[in-house]
């Protein structure tokens, strides 16, 4: 039996996407959430429940990248060029929140603080936006003639697309305030609840209008969960239906726990990120079948796209040995840092 | 010239990449040595080596996250601006950065979070390894980065798919370990050694100079001085190699290094040159007859291929190559005089007395970058006019996206690295000048915010009226 190498790889691949949609989701999150911090300290308390995790977190963004390149340079060489700008937009929108993660605390003088913590929370903000726009780009198909991209500079932008970026950006800000009620206490605790229920509300409309919009906007996707113009195919769509169903039951319970009163009988406080996770994945495979196979939707399909059998099995090797490795030594970090960030908390013994 | 998406794809690359070198050639120095300072601190219990990690762990921790970030553009700059590249030698090269990602990157980015801010969470030991891991990432991120780049330098071990175009390879050890990798692998990572130790010898002049002499500072001076002595001559006898090497495998790379207008059995070396067109026939100065010593291994009677056996549209860029090459090797033995000058006065104990060593050593922190990036080009431009040298042209690589968005993008990373590479420098600088003379236990209270670990950052970086000092 020979292993189908480019399925295996898209797995991969898909699973890097989460885990970066998971991972770095929060942290730019939280990164958007220090806008409403109430002064320097609170803002300091919430990078730092991130501060020592946010690169690991990137790094899943590069398997985005160089996964894509590596396993299927074919669809690596159509996107990239037809998501130029956004692509542009979120790499400079990263470059200046990493950076300022570093910089704002170097930063003394009113204004230079000022401009380091706008480009935090500007850099997580625009960066969530780009990304949004790229897979509302995606989910609409992008122009292919003769197996090179063949499209406008400006074919992702369309009011589709800015939904999507827009449901993004409040998904990722649930996710930060989820991770914030993990990690902090107090006051900031309790806002972070308030700011969880609200991106809540707004994960659900944006939830339903993005599910809606895919399914009208090509008539292939439509078809794969069974509708059509005229009438709905209840045998296609009943299999499927546990992946939607899930999101709005974990909707609802994360809505349930976040607004129990704190207490012995309260839901214990890694619960909501957990659920907010679960929200999200029921989202990812609903968008997995929408649009599998295609790499390149509605144009190349992860076989059509795939790089040498040779090229993906050798890679195959080290990730096989890697990604456990790297899932384990990301998981101690994760623990060694585990539980709530208190004041006091220095570096130095 | 015409300015169009190549041409604006070419600038954009050349400069993206050459801002992101620098964090990484300063990074796995500097993680080395931090790695280095920590083991000697556990080892001899010393107390210096320990404020040496903390003083330049702070520094890292800013230089590598300017790393991570310039980085991250290099992994999406293949298919944005070079999809037809990455489409025909992504089967070949894209593996190797694959397992760059997966052995390196994790490692130094998920560590990195341990070094900085376990200092209370884990033990002493479990941190020195944190660091060791850190250093070994980006060592191990060397070896696959300059695996990928020497395949595209001296391709080997792949063929061509007739149906599709695009390469493969038949065999993964001729990819990884290409003629040219070995010698060009070694070299990079001395450099970096070297780049960091220039820097470490800067600021520790810099201290000795405003009067601030402690343990720490003194060696700090003595490490980066013994290194630069130590690891120039390797340096250059490594470089030499890599030349030769070059030599064989690219004859327009090193005619146009050297400046070699005709073919001749014996060539000279060119020490200086006055500039000329995109053509031969500088006016300089040369020492004949050197090259049967610099190439001693051409075969007897065989003649050295000048520029004249090139084809125009076949030759690099001749006068960056040239430059490039000379800067380089200038900067070199720059380094090796302040290194050597730092070990005499080590030697006779006046290493700490302030003196014209010390105006010298400050600004020949820079030497290391000027040698890092002039060297690239001479590797890079002298690659032209191929990605794949000598089988994919960089003409035939660029992607279908129009000049108007190429010149946007570049416009957009010129104004972005011009401001985080000055504000990156400021910090940096302040923090490397300062004296070791704060509290050796660390800094005081907070001034940074409760539960904001990275001491990295209790010091003001900029200078003000309303800027309470730290100490």
């Amino acid at each position: 039996m020979t292993l189908d190498l480019p399925l295996i790889w898209g797995l991969i691949l898909a699973i890097g996407v989460f885990m970066y949609v998971l991972l770095d989701g929060f942290d730019l999150g939280v990164g958007m959430l220090t806008f409403h911090a109430r002064s320097d300290e609170e803002r300091n308390m919430m990078t730092a429940t991130i501060e020592p995790v946010w690169d690991g977190n990137e790094t899943w963004l590069i398997i985005g990248g160089g996964g894509l390149f590596a396993a299927f340079p074919k669809a690596y060489g159509i996107i990239m060029p037809a998501f130029y700008l956004p692509v542009l937009i979120m790499l400079a929108a990263l470059i200046f929140r990493g950076v300022a993660f570093e910089f704002r605390h170097k930063a003394v003088r009113k204004p230079t603080r000022v401009f380091w913590n706008s480009a935090f929370f500007g850099g997580s903000a625009t960066a969530a936006f780009a990304q949004g726009l790229m897979l509302g780009g995606m989910i609409q198909g992008i122009n292919v003639e003769g197996g090179a991209f063949a499209g406008g500079a400006f074919d992702w932008l369309t009011p589709f697309s800015i939904v999507v970026g827009v449901s993004v950006v409040i998904g990722y800000l649930l996710l930060g305030s989820c991770w914030l009620v993990l990690k902090t206490e107090g006051e900031l605790y309790n806002r972070a609840r308030n700011w969880a229920r609200m991106s809540l509300v707004g994960v659900a409309i944006a939830f339903l209008a993005v599910s809606l919009a895919t399914l009208a906007i090509d008539p292939s996707v439509g078809a794969r969960w069974g509708f059509t113009m005229t009438s709905i195919d209840f045998a296609r769509l009943l299999p499927l239906s546990p992946a939607p169903i899930a999101g709005m039951a974990l909707c609802a319970w994360l809505w349930r726990d976040l607004s129990m009163k704190p207490g012995p009988n309260a839901a214990p406080d890694w619960r909501p990120y957990l659920l907010a996770v679960g929200v999200f994945l029921s989202g990812y495979i609903g968008l997995g079948v929408s649009l599998f196979p295609y790499i390149v939707p509605f144009e190349y399909t992860i076989w059509d796209a795939a790089a040498r059998d040779n090229a993906l099995g050798f890679m195959l090797v080290g990730a096989g040995i890697m990604l456990p490795i790297i899932l384990l030594y990301t998981a101690y970090v994760y623990s060694l840092f585990w539980g709530k960030v208190k004041p006091g908390d220095g570096y130095h013994g | 010239m015409d300015f169009d998406a190549l041409l604006l794809s070419r600038i954009q690359f050349a400069f993206v990449i050459a801002f992101h070198i620098m964090f990484p050639a300063f990074t796995i120095g500097l993680a080395a040595f931090l790695a280095v300072c920590e083991g000697l601190w556990l080892k001899t219990g010393h107390e210096a080596f320990k404020r040496l990690y903390m003083h330049w762990v702070k520094i890292f921790a800013l230089a590598f996250a300017m790393g991570v970030v310039s980085g991250v553009v290099m992994s999406y700059q293949f298919g944005t601006n070079w999809s037809v590249f990455s489409e025909i030698a992504g089967s070949v090269i894209g593996p190797l950065l694959g397992y760059e990602v997966l052995t390196a990157f994790f490692l130094e980015a998920t560590f990195l979070g341990v070094m900085l801010f376990g200092w209370n969470k884990v033990g002493r030991k479990l941190h020195f390894v944190a660091t060791c891991a850190v250093a070994i990432g980006t060592t191990i991120s060397a070896f696959w980065i300059i695996s990928a780049n020497s395949w595209m330098q001296t391709p080997q071990g792949f063929a061509v798919d007739p149906a599709t175009g695009n390469f493969y390879a038949t065999d993964w050890m001729k990819v990884i370990f290409t003629p040219s990798f070995p010698s060009r692998l070694a070299h990079m990572l001395i450099a970096a050694y070297i780049t960091t130790a220039a820097v470490v010898l800067a600021a520790g002049a810099w201290q000795v100079i405003c009067g601030r002499v402690t343990k720490p500072t003194r060696w700090q001076m003595r490490m980066a001085s013994m290194t630069l002595a130590i690891l120039l001559p390797i340096q250059i006898m490594i470089g030499h190699e890599s030349g030769l090497i070059a030599h064989e495998y690219q004859p327009a790379k090193i005619a146009a290094a050297e400046g070699w207008c005709e073919t001749a059995p014996i060539q000279g070396t060119m020490l200086i040159a006055w500039p000329a067109d995109n053509a031969c026939g500088h006016a300089g100065i040369t020492i004949p007859g050197t090259s049967p010593y610099l190439f001693a291994g051409t075969p007897e009677g065989e003649d050295l291929k000048g520029l004249d056996q090139f084809a125009p549209e076949d030759t690099p860029p001749i006068w960056l190559v040239f430059y490039g090459f000379r800067i380089m090797v200038g900067a070199g033995l720059a380094m090796l005089g302040l290194g050597l000058w730092g070990c005499f006065l080590w030697w006779r104990g006046r290493l700490d007395e302030k003196g014209l060593f010390h105006w010298a050593a400050v600004p020949g922190g820079a030497l290391g970058f000027i040698a890092v990036i002039t060297g690239w080009i001479v590797a890079e431009v002298g690659r032209q006019p191929y990605t794949v040298y000598g089988h994919l042209r960089t003409v035939d690589s660029v992607s279908p996206v129009s000049t108007a968005q190429v010149a946007t993008s570049l416009l957009v990373f010129m104004v972005t690295y011009a401001i985080i590479f000055t504000a990156g420098t400021v910090y940096m600088a302040r923090i490397a000048t300062r004296g070791f003379d704060d509290d050796p236990k660390g800094p005081k209270e907070a001034r940074r915010p409760p539960g904001s670990p990275m001491g990295a950052v209790d010091e003001p970086a900029e200078t003000g009226e309303d800027i309470v000092a730290a100490d």
